[in-house]
């Protein structure tokens, strides 16, 4: 019998409807991914099954977790059954957690919540859910607070939150979106784990099609709140029956097409780095005392030329960003020099710093976080024409934002509009028409498709390559995630606590890792293709 | 911890030494001669020279903000020109009616705030909410003397429970005096209290959109537990910071209620003073409730990193 099932579940929010006849079923032990892109209703699935939908939504249909009729129980019923029975861990983990709260009373609190343990008996029972979750009494003492702990280690203890009570049914919605392929690759292992130990329910929600893939027994993929295509993952994402799976399958492979490739060597280097290190001053731990500098970024070396396309791959905390900044002139390095188009661009001033910050532009990872939402598009993608020598007349300029948008695949209309009146994926097509705008040499990317889903993604990441032919724009990306680099840089450099510990043509770098710190993301990474094939041999 | 702490008390003290060069400075400029103020006009030239002399005024002005600075600290302020007593004597016997009547303000409109910002909260844009704001609206609206004025009409006047107005004195009995306070307390409070349940309000609502109340949520806490448990502590932070500039105001902000209620306050000694250009008063005054702020900001900095361990730094 199942352990969670839903049925025929409807669901309005105002007059907007959200979710139409979703059915979906999740049996003890198992593990049933819920793939779609954003908006499909993964997310208010999951909280028709909490009961934790905003004030105006309205379910219909039938939802029965257990034998309980879950929109028809009473508000208790549900309290009781919440981190009880059913367990929730959701998508980002540095702001899942109460700040003011140590970690311990936070996972504690459900415990004793439900349990009517003591204090002390509820505490016990918190240091041995944290040790489960790797979370070791020695180093993480239930009295850290959140902000003493990582990403990854803070997703631990929201696990632990959610696992104390051992629940029957775990509902995990983008659980490892928010961190690097090394933390996912653990994170993953120990929702794995807790599932065969306890015989408990999994129900993961995710837009990756390859971390679903690894882990899922069934798939069910949600398109605009209706169910596609559900079955046993092997068979289903094999046969491709439904186009919409088939339409999935592929983006998340894309590999966009780009006939000329750059290799270093050839001509005199854009962009070249020297010894780049960073320091930031250590924490004052007392009034006369400081912990001892951090080394950000240590002894760097690298150069790009014309036209070429390099990741700068490595986990979070690696120094990537800090490099970037450096690169971009945003930060100056404590020692080294960074050089563009043969000139130093070190310790300049901000005036002598134009010519090269027109030749030099930068797209940010959030299309959201990186606009005013209260300017229109003209004047926002207009933004880097003040590195001009000469300001362009108001004329000049709209017809110059029109080139711009109509290189990234927008239209004359499009000018006029406020950034909200456009998708995620359309808002980073304005990134990257603000960064050509000056028609730079060398684009800086930071992760700039990862908060994107895998359709859009697969079509910027097209943009990226057509940009790259067209314009010659040489491009450094950096990203965490390998298929980007597999799909798009000619070259390949690995970061690892601030230096570069391997470099060389991404293909065989990624094919051949040598150094530790290259083998542990390729092997983290999720890859749908190995995925498939091992989920093929075990589902027949 | 201690770092923080240490460095708070430096930036107060630094504060406090700034703003008594200022005050000292302004009321050096401010025309007017206390000597031939108090000697009256028809005083000659040479008696009010001798008064300079004696009253210090002739010295440097290096000398003399020194002598009056080392003064403050051992709370010797000096002799008021009016009324020919020591300073601190005045200041005693009218900080003996506003801060008890600040204290009591202060802890009347916590009292009401907190709550009915909760209830607001928790209610959001249902009747209850909109009523409770309402009211709160109209409290920041209406002068707090008008509400002075109509409490007097039912309270003093018509039910007869308090005295309209005066002090009789601490010794005269507590009762009595908290009695005459109570009225004025009200009074200072309301206003106050309706914009501190607006700040509540809005820091709950915004602390209740944050993602740790959906984990809360999950665990199968029940919405009120929430509220109590990991909203209300989050959203203390604006809630200290207008709680500070609160007792700021109703320490000194106190003249008009003060004046209908016939106090001997401290802002009312101010307002006498500064008509009577008794400039050592004013001084004396004006630095006390600078240190006064002070405090309270380095109180409520002090409470920041109570409520918040982020604040802390490093154990």
């Amino acid at each position: 019998m199942s352990l969670l099932e839903i049925e025929n579940l409807s669901l309005d929010i105002g007059d907007m409807p959200i979710l139409k006849d979703v059915e979906l079923s999740v049996a003890p032990g198992e593990i049933m991914g819920l793939v779609g892109e954003s908006g499909s209703g993964k997310s208010m699935t999951a909280l028709t099954v909490m009961r934790l939908l905003p004030h105006a939504a309205r379910a219909t249909g039938r939802v029965a977790f257990d034998g309980i009729d879950i929109l028809s129980a009473s508000e208790d019923q549900m309290c009781a059954l919440r981190g009880d029975d059913i367990g929730m861990v959701f998508q980002e983990p540095m702001t899942a957690l109460n700040p003011v709260k140590t970690i311990g009373e936070q996972v504690a609190e459900g415990i004793r919540w439900h349990t009517k343990a003591t204090r002390a008996q509820a505490e016990e029972r918190a240091r041995k859910m944290l040790d489960r979750v790797g979370l070791p009494s020695a180093k993480f003492p239930l009295s850290r607070y959140p902000h003493e702990l990582s990403g990854g280690q803070r997703q631990r203890v929201v696990i632990a939150i959610a696992c104390a009570l051992k629940p029957k049914l775990l509902i995990a919605d983008e659980p490892t979106t928010a961190l690097d392929v090394v933390l996912q690759a653990q994170i993953l292992d120990l929702l794995r784990d807790l599932v065969t130990e306890n015989r408990m329910g999994l129900l993961l929600i995710s837009h990756d099609l390859a971390v679903v893939t690894e882990m899922a027994d069934r798939i069910t993929i949600l398109r605009h709140g209706e169910v596609m295509e559900a079955g046993d993952t092997a068979r289903t994402l094999s046969a491709q029956l439904h186009p919409y799976t088939r339409q999935l399958a592929q983006a998340s492979m894309h590999v966009p097409a780009r006939p000329k490739t750059h290799l270093a060597g050839a001509a005199k280097p854009l962009l070249e780095v020297e010894g780049a290190t960073r320091d930031y001053s250590g924490r004052r731990t007392s009034l006369f005392k400081r912990a001892p500098d951090i080394r950000a970024v240590d002894d760097v070396s690298l150069s790009i030329a014309p036209g070429q396309s390099v990741a700068l791959v490595g986990r979070s905390g690696c120094g990537k960003s800090t490099l970037a900044r450096m690169i971009l002139a945003l930060d100056r390095p404590t020692s080294g020099t960074i050089r563009f188009r043969g000139e130093t661009v070190t310790g300049k001033s901000e005036a002598h710093l134009k010519p090269a910050r027109r030749d030099m532009q930068v797209v940010f990872q959030d299309p959201y976080g990186s606009f005013d939402p209260r300017q229109k598009v003209e004047k926002l993608v207009a933004e880097p024409l003040h590195v001009l020598d000469k300001n362009p007349t108001r004329a000049e300029r709209r017809e110059r934002v029109a080139q711009a948008l109509h290189e990234v695949g927008l239209g004359p209309r499009d000018l006029d509009k406020y950034p909200h009146e456009f998708s995620g994926g359309q808002r980073q097509r304005l990134s990257i028409a603000r960064a050509i705008i000056t028609r730079p040499k060398l684009v800086v990317a930071d992760e700039p498709v990862s908060a994107l889903d895998v359709s859009i993604r697969a079509q910027i990441l097209d943009l990226f390559a057509e940009l790259n032919q067209k314009l010659g724009i040489a491009y450094l990306f950096i990203t965490h995630d390998l298929t980007v680099a597999r799909a798009i840089t000619d070259e390949v450099l690995v970061m690892h606590e601030g230096k570069i510990v391997e470099r060389g043509k991404t293909s065989e770098v990624l094919d051949h890792p040598q150094s530790e710190a290259a083998q542990a993301l390729v092997t983290a990474a999720p890859d749908l293709h190995r995925a498939m094939a091992r989920r093929m041999q075990e589902q027949g | 911890m201690t770092t923080y702490l240490l460095k708070r008390l430096a930036i107060a003290f630094a504060t406090l030494v700034l703003a008594s060069i200022v005050v000292f400075a302004v009321l050096e400029i401010l025309p007017g001669d206390p000597a031939r103020l108090m000697l009256g006009m028809n005083a000659s030239t040479d008696q009010v020279e001798l008064l300079r002399n004696q009253m210090g005024l002739n010295a440097p002005l290096v000398l003399r903000y020194l002598h009056w600075a080392g003064g403050l600290l051992s709370l010797d302020f000096g002799r008021s020109y009016t009324y020919s007593v020591p300073v601190i004597d005045l200041v005693r016997e009218r900080l003996a009616v506003s801060l008890p009547l600040a204290l009591i303000a202060l802890a009347l409109s916590t009292v009401i705030a907190i709550p009915v910002g909760l209830f607001s909260a928790s209610r959001r844009g249902r009747a209850g909410d909109t009523i409770s704001m309402g009211a709160a609206q109209l409290g920041v609206a209406v002068p707090n003397f008008w509400f002075a004025l109509m409490l007097i009409y039912v309270f003093a006047v018509w039910l007869r429970l308090v005295p309209a107005g005066g002090f009789p004195g601490w010794g005269a009995g507590a009762w009595p005096a908290l009695k005459s306070l109570l009225l004025p307390a009200v009074a200072l409070a309301l206003p106050q209290a309706a914009i501190l349940a607006r700040v509540t309000r809005s820091a709950l609502i915004e602390v209740l959109n944050e993602d740790y109340i959906r984990t809360a949520r999950a665990k199968g806490l029940p919405y009120r537990a929430v509220l109590w448990r990991h909203a209300l502590r989050n959203a203390m932070i604006p809630v200290l910071t207008i709680l500070g500039l609160q007792f700021a105001f109703l320490l000194a902000g106190t003249i008009i209620i003060e004046n209908v209620f016939y106090l001997p306050g401290l802002g009312r000694l101010v307002f006498q003073a500064i008509t009577q250009r008794d400039l050592i008063v004013v001084e004396s005054v004006v630095m006390l409730l600078v240190a006064a702020v002070i405090a309270v900001n380095l109180l409520v900095d002090l409470s920041y990193a109570a409520v918040d361990p982020r604040l802390r730094g490093r154990r």
